[in-house]
């Protein structure tokens, strides 16, 4: 007897199946990782005593109702925001102690001592739309790294914003530790010290 | 007879196309590998503010959602024009965030917990007032890290 050979299976169709299959999961897909600004929230407890800081180490920014600018008392559009705060952070009004020598700003003693001073308070109306809020958390954030971006280039010839990536990056070949040290001798030398008031309803 | 025949025919021969499914499933796998399915159907509109000093949201375990803004038109019937929080598929009030973060934690392992990033997922028109409102929330179950999710652009381009 001969014997009956196994009948073939078509395979014909398997790239059908294959494209169905392809299209449901290119539809599907959704190749977005999320990014956005990060913070850290103040804690709860209450029992710290607030500091008192002088009035010309505070950059006061309300956002009022109409998501208009309040800078120090002074309307001013967004688009100057970051260069107002850079020229607060960076001013280097002080002397002896509070002495700022890597400052490059005009010295104004109407503006911040030193990096480490100043303070950038941030208020909102209840009713600032959340996009203007956004929108100047990012101005603020870009002014400290716009600092940091010039004192990275002058230090360690690098891009800070590049420096920061890398040390994200799980695949990044280099020495981390030392990354880190220089990343935070740039955090020290510009501390982002954001202070946020509760929102208020205001007239 | 003789030896060198003329080949016949001057017809090019055809593709052969039996490599194609091995193509294809070598697509299929890409796509299978990078595949984030949805994890929330959005029940609000959710157009993120632009901004670009941003950092981005590695490990997605390490993450947990707050949708905020006002109910998609099919929902506003029911649920009104104000926005609205959206935890886990589901309307939820401002007191609800609590019992949400203490929810996702049991969730996770006990030493990522300390790492879990909140991500905000804001509509750019809602009012600061209900994302306050969040933050102080979040404050008082000490889940302190935050993340404003955002698309990738100049804040300028908020203003438009």
């Amino acid at each position: 007897m001969a014997k009956r050979s196994a009948p073939e299976v078509n395979a014909g169709s398997m790239a059908d199946i294959a494209f169905l299959l392809l299209i449901f999961f290119l539809v599907t897909t959704t190749i977005e990782t999320d990014s956005g600004i990060t913070r850290r929230l103040p804690p709860m407890d209450d029992t710290v005593e607030p500091p008192i800081i002088r009035k010309h180490n505070m950059f006061i920014v309300l956002v009022n109702k109409d998501d208009q600018l309040l800078v120090n008392d002074d309307p001013l559009e967004l688009k100057n925001l970051r260069q107002r705060a850079i020229e607060f952070i960076d001013n280097g009004g002080g002397t002896g102690e509070l002495a700022c020598d890597y400052c490059q700003g005009a010295g104004d003693p109407t503006m911040s001592d030193n990096p480490e001073r100043a303070v950038i308070s941030l208020q909102n109306d209840r009713l600032t739309s959340y996009k203007m809020y956004i929108a100047v958390q990012n101005e603020l954030v870009a002014a400290y790294n716009d600092l940091r971006e010039r004192e990275a280039q002058r230090l360690y010839g690098q891009s800070y914003r590049q420096m920061e990536r890398n040390f994200a990056d799980a695949n990044w070949r280099g020495d981390k530790d030392r990354l880190k040290d220089q990343l935070d001798v740039l955090k020290a030398m510009y501390p982002q010290i954001l202070s946020e008031a509760e929102p208020r309803r205001r007239e | 007879m003789s030896k060198f025949k003329k080949k016949s025919g001057g017809g090019t021969p055809g593709i052969s196309t039996a490599s194609l499914p091995d193509i294809v499933f070598m697509l299929l796998f890409f796509f299978m590998v990078v595949t984030v399915l949805r994890q929330n159907t959005p029940l609000i509109e959710n157009i993120l503010p632009y901004a670009d000093e941003v950092e981005k949201l590695e490990k997605k375990d390490r993450v947990m959602y707050i949708y905020a803004g006002k109910p998609l038109p099919r929902y506003q019937e029911q649920f009104g024009t104000e926005a609205r929080i959206q935890l886990n598929d589901k309307f939820a009030e401002v007191s609800d965030i609590q019992a949400f973060i203490e929810a996702e934690r049991a969730t996770k392992r006990e030493e990522i917990v300390p790492l879990l990033t909140t991500s905000l997922k804001v509509d750019g028109e809602t009012n600061m007032g209900l994302v306050s409102d969040i933050k102080q929330e979040l404050r008082k179950v000490n889940a302190l890290r935050v993340n404003y999710t955002t698309r990738e652009g100049a804040a300028q381009a908020n203003l438009q």
